[in-house]
């Protein structure tokens, strides 16, 4: 009992860590053929996430595998009922990953106008479809007892296409943020004036978000049963302001910082409104996939509870060093040439 | 096609493109290691230069064997959740401990070598590169212990028609995936060394940069010769794990149809599968057969028509890759013989033939890797967990066959273009000898 519940904790932590980093590398790569003017911009742009992306990556990788042994009817079912959701994920990433590994390994310009375009490309679609599927999961999957009965298509409801913007308009933002803080020049120049704007629509499509929430799901019932719990959705709100003040008084780690708080406060906002569904049935409450009635047995949980507590913060740690070890400023002639 | 025959093809084409990767992962980041360790301890420009030779190559094929593996994740929720509901208690964890323990270290440590050259020194910046080589194998490990699980489950018990982990230690105890694992690396290093000599080949053919490429070769001769001998012996070893766990894989391996004691080995020999039976039985050595797979002249093999037809891999593809495989084996640790005698008498720029054969043969490790595998998964068959549960009834309920084929062809088309690229830029970095 209290093994599962702790599980559904870990999942929902390493999905929002995973859109906390992987977020401001799509919005980097979304944004960069758009604010980088020149090849020298372009390269500063891509040695701002080259060093990091891989390993932002492995936490969608962790995510996944906590997902399968800790929950595996769970992981079963969004991967075969999302089957053509997770292959374009899947494309996506894939693409993205050899976009910024392979652009500088050759220098003729339409090689790297072409992986310019397909990093742009790439880093929109995953984030999109991830959305999607969120969204449709937080809304409910057509899940009866004796299967599923949705399709590809219904996946494109207004709340799936709201979670998807709500998901590209956080990144931008997070993107913008991250290329303003790294880099030097016009492109920090240009990445600011974007980041000044993108709060407004950031802002905007998260009180949408927030609003349609209570008419599309069934997230704030947790909430309405437990009013204390809705620090959580205010703090998501709270911090998505702070970037404004933070950003204008040129506090861009601050502004960053926010960022990241914001886009785990919303995921947690909606992981609690689940619970204890990881996988609500929008047809049949029997039918939905819950922390208590999908998950593997207690051997397994405690055997994993101790392997996530051991390594996960072994993780953090390395990884928070190698960030520091890459925080200088990425100016002309000091980024690309290694890469 | 059924859904399930064209998951199969999905995956087999998936897994073999992802394992194009995957052994020069394992075998050149230690071989970069070691070439930038001598440059901290030497000092000598030609060892750096060397090292940002192979490496360019490394990071190159890395790029594709990361995205690549990613897929085979998202495979076993996307196209065999019944596989994924019955084992992911068990299986499930190990592929966890994975990312959680040696994906993030080595990603993450190849990320900080690439963009530190100015900033740490020489013996901190290979000792970098010696940490992905420790975590890519440690990556390794877990995925052989999530594999050897399938192959010889334990440590399990069935709990509601799942399989339920009991204990962990049985699971990391698993003989066969350290003997897979053993197998696995020497595999890696023969296929990595091969890959340096036959690329130090083409351009000391051509005359280029020759002190570096036959010190190169050098490195590849001395390994490549150590790691095709440990291959004979992690072979055995194996055949050994085969012959104990999974009868139906070694009769079929052996295409041995009838039960017999002190069972000869054939050297030629053409199997008959329609007929049950072999077509060609020649050059036999007796005993030897009982004598390799329980190490007793006497021993029992047990015959394919004493199984079950339905219990029966497919005889034509486990026994020619198991051939194949095998003679490719003893290939390699000639050539590496040879190529350690010229490398080490300096008579390689004598023996331009011997350059010529190396430049073909780096692609025979390949060959030989991918077959390992198609006989190590096609001889479970037709069992996905061996004895325990079957590929057929594995395979996802709920998707159709409109949308396994889109995938495939999705994935044939995006890999096919990956290949393509991944080929040009080795030959490009292959071919730039200077910096």
């Amino acid at each position: 009992m209290t093994l599962q519940v702790l599980w559904f904790a870990l999942w929902g932590v390493l999905w929002a860590v995973y859109f906390m980093l992987d977020g401001f590398d799509f919005g980097a790569g979304m944004l960069r053929n758009f604010l980088a003017e020149g090849e020298s911009d372009r390269g500063l742009a891509l040695a701002a996430i080259g060093p990091v992306w891989n390993g932002n990556e492995v936490w969608l990788i962790t995510a996944g595998g906590a997902t399968f042994a800790a929950f595996p009817l769970v992981y079963a079912s969004m991967f075969s009922f999302l089957y053509l959701p997770m292959l374009l994920i899947l494309f996506s990433l894939i693409v993205r990953g050899v976009s910024i590994e392979f652009r500088n390994k050759s220098e003729g310009a339409k090689w790297r106008s072409w992986w310019d375009w397909a990093l742009a490309i790439s880093s929109l679609t995953a984030p999109l479809v991830l959305g999607l599927g969120f969204g449709n999961i937080f809304e409910g999957l057509p899940i009866a007892t004796d299967g599923y009965r949705g399709g590809f298509w219904m996946l494109f409801n207004g709340y799936g296409l709201l979670t998807a913007i709500l998901f590209i308009a956080l990144f931008l933002q997070h993107g913008a943020l991250w290329l303003e803080y790294r880099t030097s020049g016009s492109l920090a120049v240009r990445s600011r004036a974007l980041a000044s704007f993108l709060w407004y629509v950031v802002l905007g499509i998260a009180a949408l978000f927030l609003v349609a929430t209570a008419f599309a799901t069934r997230i704030y019932d947790n909430y309405l049963s437990r009013p204390a719990l809705f620090l959580v959705p205010l703090l998501a709100v709270a911090f998505l302001v702070a970037v404004k003040p933070l950003h204008a008084r040129s506090r861009v780690l601050g502004a960053f910082s926010a960022s990241c708080a914001a886009i785990v406060l919303v995921l947690a906002t909606a992981f609690i409104g689940l619970f204890p569904d990881l996988i609500p049935s929008s047809i049949d409450p029997a039918a939905s996939l819950t922390a208590f009635n999908s998950s593997s047995g207690q051997y397994t949980l405690r055997l994993m509870a101790i392997v996530a507590a051991i390594f996960v913060p072994i993780v953090i740690v390395y990884q928070f060093l190698a960030y520091r070890f890459f925080r200088a400023k990425l100016a002309k002639g000091t980024g690309g040439e290694d890469y | 096609m059924s859904v399930e025959a064209l998951s199969r093809v999905q995956f087999a084409t998936v897994a073999i493109f992802h394992f194009l990767f995957v052994p020069l992962t394992l075998g050149l980041s230690a071989l970069v290691a070691f070439m930038e360790t001598r440059y901290a301890l030497t000092g000598r420009e030609v060892y750096l230069r060397m090292t940002k030779y192979w490496s360019r190559l490394f990071l190159v094929n890395f790029a594709v064997g990361v995205v690549t593996g990613i897929t085979l994740e998202f495979q076993f929720g996307m196209n065999w959740a019944e596989y994924s509901k019955f084992v992911g208690d068990v299986f499930g964890a190990p592929l966890a401990i994975e990312a959680t323990v040696a994906f993030f270290l080595e990603s993450t440590f190849l990320g900080l070598w690439v963009f530190s050259w100015k900033r740490v020194s020489k013996g901190v910046h290979a000792a970098i590169m010696w940490v992905v080589a420790f975590a890519s194998t440690l990556s390794a490990l877990w995925i052989l212990l999530a594999n050897g699980w399938m192959q010889k489950p334990r440590g399990f018990a069935l709990v509601g028609g799942r399989a339920q982990l009991v204990d962990f230690g049985a699971l990391i105890w698993n003989p066969y995936a350290w003997i897979k694992l053993f197998h696995t690396s020497m595999a890696a290093f023969t296929l990595s060394s091969f890959f340096v000599m036959g690329i130090s080949a083409i351009n000391l053919l051509r005359g280029k940069s020759e002190d570096m490429f036959k010190r190169s070769f050098r490195i590849g001769a001395t390994v490549g010769l150590a790691a095709s001998l440990l291959i004979i012996l992690a072979g055995d070893l194996s055949g050994r794990q085969v012959a104990e766990y999974q009868p139906t894989k070694l009769a079929a391996m052996e295409s041995q149809w009838d039960t017999v004691s002190s069972a000869p080995f054939y050297l030629l020999e053409v199997p008959r599968p329609k007929a049950e039976r072999n077509g060609i039985e020649a050059l036999p050595i007796p005993n030897m057969l009982s004598l390799l797979s329980y190490h007793s002249p006497t021993a029992t093999i047990k015959g394919l028509l004493d199984f079950p037809a339905d219990q029966r891999p497919s005889v034509a593809v486990t026994f020619w890759s198991f051939r194949i495989m095998v003679a490719l084996g003893f290939l390699f640790v000639l050539l590496a013989l040879l190529a350690v005698i010229f490398a080490w008498k300096d008579s390689l720029a004598a023996n331009r033939w011997f350059l010529r054969i190396m430049s073909f043969a780096l692609i025979l490790p390949y060959v030989a890797c991918e077959l390992g595998w198609v006989l190590a998964e096609m001889g479970r068959q037709p069992w996905i967990v061996y004895g325990l549960l079957r590929t057929v009834d594995a395979v996802s309920r709920t998707i159709t066959a409109a949308d396994v084929l889109i995938s495939l062809i999705g994935f044939i088309l995006i890999y096919g273009f990956l290949a393509a690229v991944d080929a040009y830029l080795l030959a490009k970095y292959a071919r730039q000898t200077e910096e």
